[in-house]
């Protein structure tokens, strides 16, 4: 069944509470400001003994849910905008993502921290983070990163039954993105990268929105007789490096989109582990399309020239096939 | 004065009190020899709070401690060669090695996580708080942190969150800085804190707050048992500040001793240095017990000093243990922190 992305993650945390009473989310943004947010309004009329809206008290909230998940409970906490983890940064990455190795394998944290991430469109420095490739530094955490209907579906049900800290990063540009989502599709395994599409030419990865830019440069550039293959990894944690390295096998060129921030970023990482164990594969250099290292500013054309743009993806595409 | 318990009871409390107190010692010489290496915080002096605090709970409550977490642990009833092992970074260890002095846990006994993060826990006792009665078990959290930790932001937003929702947890912060020594020596605290007295800061909150006298175990015992009765009750988070006075061996940047316990002190101090005197004259909790335990006929001095005997011989078998556990095979580094 074609679904839009909202419905299909609005179905998922629907069938993620019917399921499993141990589910409990702490604050109620899932659907961002979309038009669509009011769908929300339905869970809280069956299951709002299990949802609180807390305080603007993101570090207090976070260590709650942390500390609920010790309990045993199974919280999905919503952080919003993705730059506010950082506000709750000790309970997420000092806490959390320790627990489990520092007790020596006893504590589980069971908890999956949710944040929209990346230029939203006026977002400006503050509203824009993406904090995956910082959070991708802190053994301990899994990290989820949907970019279609049917992945955030089956993405999130994964997120909610493993025993591990998972940070769910999600892009309110995708909300909207329509796509098939099976019925009683299966939940999709964390470490199972997916080909979005099949080509033989140029081996592109992306995450989260750029998938989506990714295919949008992909169908422009099979005009041009280059045929892409789109790689979206879908969790950063566990990492599918095998899938790609079978795509390099036969593209023997690699172009990374990614919308962290280009130092230290994903793409740099995803790089530098093609770069480490596919070296030989490659016929040209690694290509990164990754958001310019300059704090996100504000105006939409500076907005827009930052960013991993179809049009950067097909300069960067056209540059690995030359 | 004494808690007001039966004299088998107190007596559990005096042997829980002598293991934290020749525990330490021992660990302090155990460094010292250069058998472990890392920074470490003695509970020295802070007895006479938290033996008779943990000793008002269920064996299903929930515990969260700091850094300074060795007394909390083993007046709970943790194995002290378990923790010995964890300290020397052994493969017997509480946590296998992987957590040290700082994080040392005991799930069983209610203890998921220790924080070296002053504030960190206190975010995450509302969190199990909020667990326990989403669940409806009547388990309490107790969450044990310093003064100092009140200076992190984590600790007022923890504070509104367990107001605003009404759970289940005691807020006990142990203010070791009664008469000032360490960083703030000649204040009135070692903390910083312009919301002073420190009940200033839970009151804010609505979170119903006292401050007692940490050295004194039977208030302690009193004030915690009615915390957590109400707490239990549902009427929501408390908070207790119990103070007690630095242990001098904890004024320094690294821990020492500056006189070994000995039962005998309790009523002869002339033999300790002179700059600690004062300390085991008059603020140590330890010693206070013992001469009310026998000034008030519930033990003879000869069963304390037997007592203080047997406990000694434990500590040094615990000891041994530990030394002869072997270390954790360096590939286990790379193991265990996922689930």
């Amino acid at each position: 069944m074609e679904l839009a992305y909202y419905q299909a993650k609005f179905e998922a945390l629907e069938e993620i509470m019917a399921a499993d009473e141990r589910v409990h989310l702490i604050n109620g943004t899932f659907l961002s400001l979309s038009p669509h947010r009011h769908v929300y309004q339905n869970l809280k009329s069956k299951y709002g003994e299990r949802m609180i809206s807390p305080p603007i008290s993101e570090l207090g909230f976070c260590g709650l849910a942390t500390g609920a998940a010790m309990a045993g409970l199974r919280p999905i906490v919503d952080l919003s905008t993705g730059s506010f983890i950082y506000e709750a940064w000790p309970q997420v990455a000092n806490e959390a993502a320790n627990a489990y190795s520092m007790s020596g394998g006893q504590t589980r944290v069971p908890v999956v921290f949710h944040l929209f991430h990346g230029l939203r469109g006026g977002g400006a420095a503050q509203h824009s983070g993406s904090p995956q490739a910082m959070l991708w530094n802190c053994p301990g955490l899994e990290i989820a990163i949907p970019s279609s209907p049917r992945d955030v579906k089956g993405l999130l049900k994964t997120a909610v039954s493993t025993d591990n800290p998972t940070i769910f990063v999600d892009h309110t540009r995708l909300l909207d993105t329509r796509g098939e989502v099976p019925e009683n599709d299966k939940p999709i395994p964390f470490g199972v990268a997916d080909v979005k599409r099949q080509g033989s030419d140029v081996t592109l990865i992306a995450t989260s929105y750029t998938v989506q830019l990714a295919l949008q440069a992909a169908a422009k550039l099979a005009r041009e007789n280059i045929d892409v293959e789109v790689i979206d990894p879908r969790t950063l944690v566990p990492f599918d490096l095998a899938a790609i390295l079978s795509s390099i096998e036969k593209t023997h060129r690699v172009v990374i989109a990614d919308e962290t921030h280009q130092s230290c970023g994903v793409a740099a990482e995803i790089a530098a582990r093609i770069a480490e164990t596919g070296f030989d594969k490659l016929k040209t250099r690694i290509r990164r399309v990754s958001t310019l290292d300059v704090p996100v500013p504000y105006s939409p054309p500076l907005e827009a020239h930052i960013g991993p743009s179809e049009s950067r993806i097909i300069d960067a595409v056209r540059a690995a096939v030359a | 004065m004494l808690p007001n318990l039966p004299r088998e009871n107190l007596l559990d409390l005096l042997r829980r009190m002598f293991v934290i107190r020749h525990f330490e010692e021992n660990l302090v010489a155990l460094h010292d020899k250069g058998v472990f290496g890392g920074h470490y915080h003695l509970y020295v002096g802070q007895e006479g709070t938290g033996v008779p605090a943990i000793s008002c709970l269920r064996s299903d409550d929930y515990l969260f401690t700091t850094h300074r977490n060795h007394g909390h642990l083993l007046a709970r009833g943790v194995e002290p060669k378990r923790l010995f092992a964890e300290i020397l970074g052994r493969a017997d260890g509480l946590n296998k090695g992987k957590g040290g002095s700082f994080h040392s846990v005991a799930p069983s006994l209610g203890f998921l996580h220790s924080s070296g993060v002053v504030a960190g826990i206190i975010p995450l006792s509302t969190g199990t708080a909020y667990a326990a009665k989403a669940q409806k078990n009547g388990r309490v959290t107790v969450c044990l942190f310093g003064d100092g930790s009140l200076e992190e932001g984590a600790a007022p937003e923890a504070l509104n969150l367990a107001s605003l929702y009404k759970l289940p947890v005691l807020f006990l912060c142990e203010n070791n800085g009664k008469y000032g020594a360490g960083r703030a020596a000649a204040a009135a605290q070692s903390s910083t804190m312009a919301a002073y007295p420190l009940t200033d800061l839970p009151k804010a909150y609505k979170v119903p707050a006292q401050q007692i006298d940490g050295i004194d175990a039977g208030l302690v015992h009193s004030t915690t048992a009615e915390a957590v009765e109400k707490i239990r009750r549902g009427e929501g988070p408390q908070f207790v500040e119990a103070q007690t006075v630095r242990y001098p061996g904890s004024e320094t940047n690294w821990p020492t001793v500056p006189q070994p316990t000995d039962t005998s002190l309790a009523w002869d101090v002339s033999g300790v240095p002179e700059k600690a005197r004062e300390w085991y004259r008059s603020c140590d909790p330890l010693l206070i017990y013992i001469r009310e335990m026998v000034e008030g006929n519930q033990a003879g001095k000869d069963q304390v000093a037997a007592m203080e005997r047997q406990v000694k011989t434990e500590i040094a078998a615990a000891v041994e243990f530990a030394v002869n556990s072997p270390y954790p095979k360096p590939e286990s580094a790379e193991r265990d922190f996922f689930a």
